[in-house]
């Protein structure tokens, strides 16, 4: 006797291939809904901020006259930020990762230590400001610096990066770390010829995850209490100075309108940095990136 | 068990008297090697001599502990969680299984082929120099004639001369098994150690790579499990046969393919189990 009646298949193909449609259907208006919100807040922005983005607007400090305002401390800020954050997060969260994949032994202590970074990567991030300005504001009197926030951010985007490139060195075939180990190479040889080469597009894209949020958090920034004010740019990583964000929070915090298409256009020149800054990684990534 | 024992003991000091080895040309003797992973014993009371120039083959059926014994002389073995070893190998007179022995130094003297090929994501010539280059050798002429050298011993060197600079998973499986036969060759090894190292081939590459065999005993010593009869036949002078973890027998090829000690390995041989 056979189970599966032909006829029956027949006759129940049409709503199996309705209900396929229907999910279908579903999922398409899914993605479209993300689509549609993205396009209204573009086109939001550009309506509104374009016409401000200009030379001027990039060169000019801030000031109390919309028409002379410009983002240039706060930009120049942002990149500030960034230097010193992008080499501090990447080299304590790679080191800890390879730390915990390579030569850490697996017991109940980097266990725990595993389930605490994930952790960590879900506390809010103004949690991460009261601690900044706790140890590095107050108790190492760095005060509202560049490195103060700095090392804040640091903080705040090392669980993405730890997390990130422990994947990222996990997925390299043992095999190969084996090929090496058979010729005789010590675990630091493997790691740097063989095991990061074949790592650093997972690591890269974490890295970028990390940077991407840097860059745009506001909310550890005013805890630190960064000013939202500053009209000379930092000489050294003790300066005190603000960043995009701020700029903007400030921006949509005033009463005028003209300051509003200030904010658009000061979201335009942040959502370009991001561009641009994903841009550098797609290259390098590309640069690296082989099958194995 | 103790009879077995005393069985394979009595062999090897047979096989040892017979062949005439003497301590010189002895590159791995293995005392009373155990090994458990946890609690659960992959090796017991191994006792076997690896001689100079010799092509030995392990043979045994799935589970037997042949690669764990292979990949115990060259402490590979190591990068597994919760392996314990209990005896002596000694190679060229010094015990490995010493902690003061740096794993770095033994495995540039013995190097391992492995089952499945495995290239790193790099050209073929820094695939080739990259066991010269861990070792501090950075003159470009050097290297150039380390690679030459070792392509052309491992009989791969007209298929790619062109493309040295190509990507080694360009080549095709046969291909990057010799290749990593060449990287191999590259670090000068006294021993070569290959788990399986045609099983992943084309009988026509496999045929490639035994001929290639005969002619690296000239000038190594090859340790080579296998699953294939006729292999362990056509190019091995002596084959250990392993089960359940012990050595039954160990003793010169030809003896072991026409007239073997135990019964066992004659059933397994002749296919009645295994
Ligand atoms: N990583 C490991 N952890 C725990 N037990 C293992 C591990 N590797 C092997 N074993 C056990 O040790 C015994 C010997 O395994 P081994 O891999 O040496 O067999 P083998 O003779 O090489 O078999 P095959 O011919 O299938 O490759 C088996 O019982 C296996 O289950
Ligand atoms: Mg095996």
């Amino acid at each position: 006797m056979k189970y599966i009646d032909d006829r029956k298949v027949i006759s129940t193909m049409k709503p199996r291939m309705a209900r396929n449609m229907i999910f279908r259907s579903l999922f398409l208006l899914a993605t479209l809904f993300g689509l549609l919100v993205l396009g209204i807040l573009l086109y939001r922005i550009l309506s509104q901020g374009l016409g401000y983005l200009d030379l001027q607007f990039l060169q000019s400090l801030p000031s109390r006259r919309p028409e002379q305002a410009g983002v240039y401390t706060a930009l120049i800020g942002s990149v500030w930020l960034m230097a010193v954050v992008a080499p501090i997060s990447l080299f304590l969260g790679v080191g800890t990762a390879i730390y915990l994949e390579e030569y850490a032994s697996k017991n109940v202590i980097t266990t725990f230590i595993q389930i605490n970074i994930s952790n960590l990567a879900g506390v809010p991030s103004i949690v991460f400001g009261l601690l900044g300005l706790t140890v590095f504001v107050r108790a190492l009197f760095l005060g509202t610096s560049v490195l103060a926030a700095g090392l804040t951010m640091s903080l705040l985007v090392l669980p993405v990066i730890i997390v990130a490139s422990r994947e990222a060195i996990r997925a390299v075939p043992k095999e190969l770390r084996e090929a090496s180990y058979g010729l005789g190479a010590t675990k630091w040889q493997t790691i740097i010829r063989i095991v990061l080469p074949a790592a650093i597009p997972g690591i890269l894209t974490g890295a970028i995850l990390a940077l991407s949020r840097a860059i745009g958090e506001t909310a550890p920034l005013v805890v630190l209490g960064l000013p939202l004010f500053v009209a000379f740019l930092p000489k050294t990583v003790f300066d005190i100075f603000t960043v995009l964000p701020m700029q903007i929070y400030n921006w949509t915090s005033r009463p005028q309108e003209e300051f509003h298409a200030l904010a658009a256009a000061g979201i335009i020149v942040l959502l370009s940095l991001l561009i641009l800054l994903n841009t550098i990684a797609v290259f390098i990534r590309n640069k690296y990136q082989k099958r194995y | 068990m103790a009879k077995t024992m005393e069985t394979s003991q009595s062999q090897t000091e047979r096989q040892t008297n017979g062949t005439g080895s003497n301590e010189k040309n002895i590159v791995y003797k293995t005392k009373e090697l155990n090994l458990w992973y946890g609690d659960n014993q992959a090796l017991k009371n191994i006792n076997l001599e690896i001689i100079e120039n010799e092509v030995t083959a392990i043979i045994g059926p799935s589970g037997c502990g042949k690669s764990t014994y292979i990949k115990t002389l060259n402490r590979m073995i190591e990068l597994i969680p919760g392996v314990r070893t209990a005896g002596e190998i000694s190679y060229r007179g010094r015990n490995i299984l010493d902690k003061s022995y740096e794993v770095e130094e033994l495995r540039t003297k013995v190097g391992m082929v492995f089952q499945k090929p495995n290239p790193f994501p790099k050209s073929i010539y820094e695939n080739v120099v990259y066991g010269p280059r861990i070792h501090g050798i950075r003159d470009k002429k050097i290297l150039n004639e380390i690679a030459e050298k070792s392509l052309r011993g491992a009989a791969i060197w007209d298929e790619v001369k062109d493309r040295l600079n190509q990507n080694a998973y360009g080549l095709s499986g046969g291909q990057q098994q010799r290749l990593c036969i060449a990287r191999c060759l590259a670090i000068e090894p006294d021993v070569i150690l290959m788990d399986e190292p045609t099983s992943a081939l084309d009988p026509i590459s496999t045929l490639k790579v035994e001929e290639l065999m005969q002619e690296l005993k000239k000038s190594y010593s090859i340790i080579i499990v296998t699953h294939n009869m006729q292999q362990a036949a056509r190019i091995s002078d002596k084959t250990a046969f392993f089960l359940n973890g012990e050595v039954v027998e160990f003793t010169k090829t030809t003896k072991m393919f026409s007239k073997p000690d135990d019964q066992r390995t004659e059933d397994y041989i002749t296919g009645r189990f295994g």
